[in-house]
């Protein structure tokens, strides 16, 4: 029985927390490594993008909301959510056109590009605030859990509950979904095979017929995508606000590098990584030993690795050893 | 001959730009206004400068502005404060000197492994032992010392305080500081290309924000240090002053708004000084023969390489200049607010804003550096107006209470970050050089 409720204590505070923001952190880091394949930079308006594409589900849910339709023990952003992937493409298609084709065009630097995306963020993170405001938002309107801890105890007579939010359980099945897709699109299509092409050898592949303004056109439209259901599923898990959007690129950056840029595999994987690791190094284990040595046994104090306050900082400390240890990453990525 | 003349007229011209939107700010505005813009636009142009002479003169892209300004903040606190003496007395001095000879064992030991012990199981062994050994230290010493200090009197001080010296002294010591730890940084960083440079910079300055916030002994953390003592008069005292008074009659001003304008315009007067002696360094140095073998670098590492330039060496070299020019006037902005609010330090404010500064002004040009930390700076602060503005022009056919209208005007503030990326955007589309170009040399 204590075994069982030290795993219950690791379930609920680890695993299922892990997983969510897991999937969020491995969807953008798909987005932010798809660029770098196939566009050769690194794209510091992610971020934004993902807010973005929150910011228009949260825009269409109070629409559709607006005409009473509503499904509810799902939230209703779940039937917003293609619009805002339409419309979150059709934004990344347009800064392509106006910001970023150029540069490729006159084959600049892949640093000033880096730049332009930059610019692009001011611009996103502007358009943002203005649009919607700096102020918090809830998203989600449906039933908040599946199981509450409560629930739980009463069911199985634990000490330990475990409680599965709907909104956590949402992230899971659509991340699962998008990365199924992707997956299949690109090794099992012919255009998502020419996109593999173009990233490896940008000269042969256009030697070979394939056609660079097709290849950008769906990098950007898998972008969006990623971008939209990232950024939306971040909001519906917490709450949406605009400025923590920028705070994840790092994360994001750090899961892209850790599992290895330019490889979506790696990308998955590091979104764990990096969200196992910050949970791992600041959960307390007091609690979770008491479970399995006898008191007496227990050293005092806290046992934790890290305070809670170095979360967000344990990705960038992942990201600067990765970067200067192992540049490459998990998954050998491309080096530039 | 005739090139030269003409880059010089047109740095010229911007000078008199700069100059003559001042005048405007402080004709429409007030000069008060004026002048805390023209503070902050010094400041913001020296670290421009910094930027410039890693970005522009070598090309290492450093994202890591922030951290460097936090850390020349962090020294103005430690040089200026009155030290807390009751835990100088027997906690600090502890913490500090185990500190230091952590880092400085911690270093040795990793050479010692490196040269004498060649089994690997064993070096990894050894590591995992002085691991342990120094979680254990940290547990038995670092925490007790670290709660006692927060503790001491922690509503007012609760930190190791400062050496209590004058304030202008940070700003060197600021600079010393900030080249070793850019020392340190670029050590271990340099060796990354562009995009993972610029990366691994924005991560390493993140974790020094977070460090400078959690670690409450040594800064206060996110509670702030208030009332840092200034290198000026206080107005108070000014107002005391019989001449001022008499001033103030004469000029037709308050005597408080004549005080502060003194305390600005002295604070400037300090400013533009360093900014000359900054810039008239580093345009010597530009012109020597360094600054021609570090444009080499920029150019064509390879060939540069090939000509027996140590490329490592020069990139550190410059990476250490740069960073410490930007700690220095980190120092300066914590002088200027006469406060430490480590929750401050933003990228977008710090490093991502200064980038544009030098961008739009020019890269490679320390003139350039200069006018757009200037009009940048200037934009940011005017933005809001302006965008009010322009709301209004577009929205002059609604009515006043108009809900579309208000929410806008509402909302006005954060077009400063919309027209800031769309000047970025276009400014690298259609002026890439800059406001003023890179002189060309021979």
């Amino acid at each position: 029985m204590e075994i069982i409720n030290a795993f219950a204590l690791i379930i609920n505070y680890i695993i299922i927390p892990g997983l969510t923001y897991g999937c969020q952190l491995a969807l953008g880091a798909l987005g932010v490594t798809i660029i770098y394949t196939v566009l050769r930079f690194s794209n510091f308006a992610h971020g934004e993008l993902m807010s973005f594409g929150a910011m228009t589900s949260i825009l269409i849910t109070w629409i559709i909301s607006y005409f009473g339709i509503s499904i509810f023990p799902l939230p209703t952003v779940i039937l917003a959510l293609p619009i805002s992937i339409l419309i979150t493409i059709s934004y990344c298609l347009l800064i392509d056109k106006y910001c970023f084709q150029y540069h490729r065009k006159k084959n600049s630097k892949n640093v000033i590009s880096l730049i332009v995306s930059i610019g692009v963020m001011f611009f996103t993170s502007g358009l943002i605030r203005v649009l919607i405001g700096p102020n918090d938002r809830t998203i989600n309107d449906g039933e908040r859990f599946i199981i509450s801890a409560r629930k739980f105890k009463e069911i199985t007579g634990l000490t330990e509950g475990i409680s599965l939010k709907l909104s956590q359980s949402i992230t899971i099945i659509v991340s699962i979904i998008a990365v199924v897709l992707l997956f299949w699109f690109l090794n099992k299509t012919k255009t998502g095979k020419s996109m593999r092409a173009y990233s490896d050898n940008k000269d042969l592949a256009l030697l070979s017929g394939i056609k660079t303004e097709n290849v950008i056109f769906y990098t950007w439209l898998i972008t969006g995508t990623l971008a939209c259901i990232a950024g939306t599923l971040y909001g519906l898990d917490k709450s949406y606000k605009p400025f923590t959007y920028l705070q994840l690129v790092l994360p994001i950056f750090a899961a892209a590098i850790v599992g290895g840029i330019g490889n979506p595999i790696g990308a998955i994987i590091g979104g764990f990584v990096i969200s196992f690791s910050e949970l791992l190094i600041t959960f307390s284990y007091n609690k979770f030993l008491s479970y399995l040595i006898p008191i007496n046994f227990l050293p005092e104090g806290s046992l934790q690795l890290l305070s809670t306050d170095y979360k967000i900082a344990i990705s960038f400390i992942i990201l600067v050893l990765v970067l200067i240890l192992k540049p490459t990453g998990i998954y050998k990525g491309k080096l530039l | 001959m005739k090139t030269d003349f003409f880059s010089e007229k047109k740095y010229i011209n911007a000078y008199l730009v700069c100059a003559f939107l001042f005048l405007l700010v402080g004709l429409f505005q007030s000069w008060n206004v004026a002048f805390s813009i023209l503070n902050l636009c010094l400041i913001s142009a020296i670290m421009s400068i910094g930027i410039n002479i890693q970005w522009g003169n070598s090309g290492i892209v450093n994202f890591g502005v922030m951290g460097f300004a936090a850390i020349g903040g962090l020294c103005g606190v430690l040089i200026s404060m009155p030290p807390t003496l009751e835990v100088w007395k027997d906690g600090t001095a502890v913490i500090l000197i185990i500190l230091f000879s952590f880092l400085i064992s911690g270093i040795l030991v990793k050479k010692f492994l490196k040269k004498f012990i060649y089994n690997k199981y064993l070096k990894i062994l050894l590591s995992i032992i002085i691991i342990l050994f120094s979680l254990y230290l940290i547990k038995s010493i670092f925490i007790p010392s670290i709660n006692f200090i927060e503790n001491t009197n922690s509503a007012k001080t609760g930190y190791i305080g400062g050496l209590n010296l004058p304030i202008i002294l940070s700003w060197p010591i600021a600079g010393l500081f900030c080249g070793v730890i850019a020392f340190l940084i670029g050590k271990i960083a340099l060796g990354l290309r562009s995009d993972y440079l610029a990366i691994a910079t924005l991560g390493i300055s993140e974790i020094i924000i977070y460090i400078i916030k959690n670690e409450e002994w040594l800064a206060r953390g996110v509670k702030n240090v208030n009332g840092l003592p200034r290198p000026v008069p206080y107005e108070i005292d000014l107002q005391k002053n019989e001449f001022i008074q008499t001033l103030s009659n004469t000029l037709n001003l308050s005597v408080i708004e004549l005080s502060s304008l003194i305390v600005k315009g002295l604070y400037s007067i300090l400013f533009i000084l360093v900014l000359l002696i900054i810039f008239f360094l580093l345009q010597k140095a530009i012109k020597s023969p360094w600054g021609r073998m570090m444009r080499a670098v920029r150019d064509n590492e390879i060939s540069a390489e090939a000509m027996g330039i140590n490329v490592k060496k020069r990139h550190l070299q410059v990476f250490i200049i740069g960073s410490a020019i930007i700690g220095i006037s980190g120092a300066m902005l914590t002088t200027l607010d006469g406060q430490f609010t480590p929750s401050s330090y933003q990228p977008l404010r710090y490093t991502f804003l200064i980038w544009i500064m030098v961008i739009i002004g020019g890269s490679g040009n320390n003139h350039g550096a200069i006018i757009g930390g200037f009009a940048i700076w200037f934009f940011w602060i005017q933005a809001e107006p302006i965008g009010i503005f322009l709301i209004e022009l577009i929205t002059i056919f609604l009515s006043d209470q108009n809900e579309m209208k208000l929410y806008l005007l509402n909302h006005a503030a954060y077009m400063r970050l919309l027209l800031m990326g769309l000047v970025l955007i276009l400014a690298l589309r259609f002026f890439p050089k800059g406001i003023i170009e890179e002189e060309k040399r021979l």
